[in-house]
């Protein structure tokens, strides 16, 4: 607990808010220009010691203007704690520079793919990424699946054409729709 | 001279050879596609092209139920079933805040089955490992061991492997009577089984020439490629997550962490076996010191009445089909919970939204981040020894490709 104040005084300019979940989930919100600089401080700083990234992902909240956080999830072997990081990804900016935020592959490698992964599920474009393919998805696919706007069937099904011994893309036809069963309960 | 120059431009044209690995092979434990660059018989660069198995399961997560949800865990890491829903159940009773009322009982069969599941995944990578470099007899042997603890599975649950059993706020049901007598039975013998897999393979002089020295990975590389679990412990770091940040009861429970000291293939494979006779040790305890009592949260909002009680009682009729309708709401709120999956660290990252559906639902797979350390742990080595790499890091498509 006291170690996480220190780290707040330590690190007042890069944080925006800080949110205290219990002795063992911090979660830091940062400006999302400041990734780099901050990983990079974290991974040589003594005082920090940071040693590994072990898990990077994004949040789509689909209402908001702001409508991506991306989070990292940074871990220190030597002083056995977490260090949740969370940035938004400003709308206003992104009109100017696209949806992007700076890679940090060459700080920490395990980026690599984590990053490849939310580009490939978000759209999230990640800069100075000298590897950015589509990783989950097949090959060619179009859209972001885990965007909330992208539908849970998809737009494209395939199937093996036998008269034409080919395979084919199609649109996706239901039978029936996909009925979302929410059963919110308005007396709760 | 003209053609001694000529014999010179052709010198330099000469490129890598690139050989597709491709997803039906035998030794790709699934669907790994995997492109190498090969200069002779040698590994320049290994691209693993995965997502052959992608299923979108954190997008269907989205759409369910928070106990609808509880099932896709164990379809991805289809080998260890139980750790993977266990930390689900972790993550929805943290986000419910019920995490420290759950009973004692509760806990310790869910150790006793993770455990278990231990067992069952370390007895399939080690020796689907040996498979892949050529010994098949412990493979069959070892096969036996985990029919029976399939059969525990069964017994508990109803299912062989996708058992949906550790839910949140306990286990789905009690153990069957005489099912701990029988766990004790197969635990006393089962140390000879292991002995017996050891014998064919610990002092093997082929099984040393295939492990030794290959496919190292020292700690720096290992902190910078995000390794965890039997590959961080292979490269000397004594970091656990039951220990380090633990979970459950294993903090009242007596075991110790192996650790490796040249981080290559042979020290995983005997951090295996160590770690496979520490879970002998943890079911004993727990065969020991488990207790009598309730099964499951005696809270019915969160898990579900019991079936003898139903049939008296109208409030439990409601909360039971409410519970498997609507099913519970978390409020506002987000959480990391990690276990110590047999594989690495596993991890879920969820957001509530106020409503009965998880808004986002990451899932950190051990092995997505193993197979990223694939290009680096198997650069100029031979080719047969990509295989011993890819059997050694323990990939199962399910999890990494999700």
């Amino acid at each position: 607990m006291l170690y996480y104040f220190l780290i707040f005084k330590v690190f007042k300019k890069y944080i925006n808010k800080i949110i205290i979940f219990d002795n063992l989930q911090f979660y830091f919100y940062i400006d999302f220009l400041k990734i780099h600089e901050l990983s990079l401080f974290l991974k040589n700083s003594l005082l920090f010691n940071i040693q590994t990234l072990i898990d990077m992902s994004a949040i789509d909240w689909i209402w908001r203007l702001d409508r991506f956080s991306v989070y990292y999830n940074f871990y220190s072997y030597v002083y056995n704690y977490r260090f949740m990081v969370l940035l938004d990804l400003p709308i206003f900016l992104n009109y100017i520079f696209g949806l992007g935020i700076e890679s940090i592959n060459s700080i920490f490698k395990a980026a690599l793919w984590l990053e490849r992964e939310i580009w490939d599920l978000f759209g999230i474009y990640f800069y100075n990424h000298f590897d950015l393919r589509r990783i989950l998805t097949d090959y060619g696919f179009n859209g972001f699946p885990l965007r909330k706007d992208f539908p849970l069937v998809g737009f494209k099904e395939i199937r093996y054409d036998d008269v034409n011994k080919l395979i084919v893309f199609d649109v996706v036809k239901l039978t029936q729709e996909y009925r979302a069963f929410t059963f919110i309960n308005p007396w709760v | 001279m003209l053609q001694k120059h000529l014999w010179l431009n052709n010198l330099k044209k000469i490129k890598n050879f690139t050989l597709n690995f491709g997803p039906q092979h035998p030794a790709a434990h699934g669907v790994l596609r995997l492109i190498l660059e090969l200069d002779g018989e040698i590994v320049k660069n290994a691209d693993p092209h995965i997502g052959l198995l992608h299923r979108g399961t954190e997008k269907l997560i989205e759409y369910k139920t928070y106990l609808q949800a509880l099932p896709y865990f164990d379809r991805l890491d289809y080998v260890s079933m139980m750790a993977q829903e266990h930390a689900f159940s972790l993550g929805v009773e943290y986000l419910l805040n019920i995490k420290h009322l759950i009973p004692m009982r509760a806990r310790y069969i869910r150790v006793l089955f993770l455990e278990i599941t231990r067992l069952l995944n370390h007895l399939l990578a080690i020796t689907t490992h040996a498979l892949d470099i050529g010994a098949l007899t412990p493979f069959l042997w070892a096969f036996e061991e985990r029919e029976k603890l399939m059969e525990f599975y069964e017994r508990v649950s109803g299912a062989r492997m996708h058992a949906a059993y550790i839910r949140p706020g306990g286990v789905s049901q009690d153990l069957p009577l005489g099912l701990l007598d029988d766990i004790y039975l197969f635990i006393k013998t089962f140390s000879y089984r292991l002995n017996e897999i050891e014998e064919l393979l610990s002092d093997n002089r082929i099984w040393k020439y295939r492990l030794v020295d290959v496919g190292i990975v020292s700690l720096d590389n290992a902190f910078l490629y995000g390794f965890s679990g039997v590959l961080l412990r292979g490269s000397g770091l004594k970091w656990d997550l039951r220990k380090n940040l633990s979970y459950e009861l294993y903090d009242c429970l007596d075991f110790k962490v192996p650790i490796g000291l040249n981080g290559d293939c042979y020290d995983r494979f005997l951090i295996r076996v160590e770690e496979m006779r520490q879970s002998i040790y943890i079911i004993y305890q727990c065969l020991n010191n488990i207790s009598i009592g309730d099964y499951k949260l005696n809270n019915f909002k969160y898990t579900s009445p019991y079936k003898s009680l139903m049939k008296y009682n109208m409030e439990l009729l409601i909360h039971h089909f409410k519970y498997f309708t609507e099913g519970y709401i978390i409020p506002w709120n987000f959480c990391y919970i990690s276990v110590e999956a047999p594989k690495g660290e596993f991890g879920v990252f969820l957001v509530a939204n106020n409503t009965n559906q998880p808004y986002r639902c990451h899932i950190k797979a051990p092995g997505f981040l193993h197979l990223q350390g694939l290009n680096m742990m198997s650069k100029d080595h031979l080719l047969a020894d990509v295989v011993t790499i890819i059997g050694t890091q323990d990939i199962v498509f399910g999890e990494v490709d999700r």
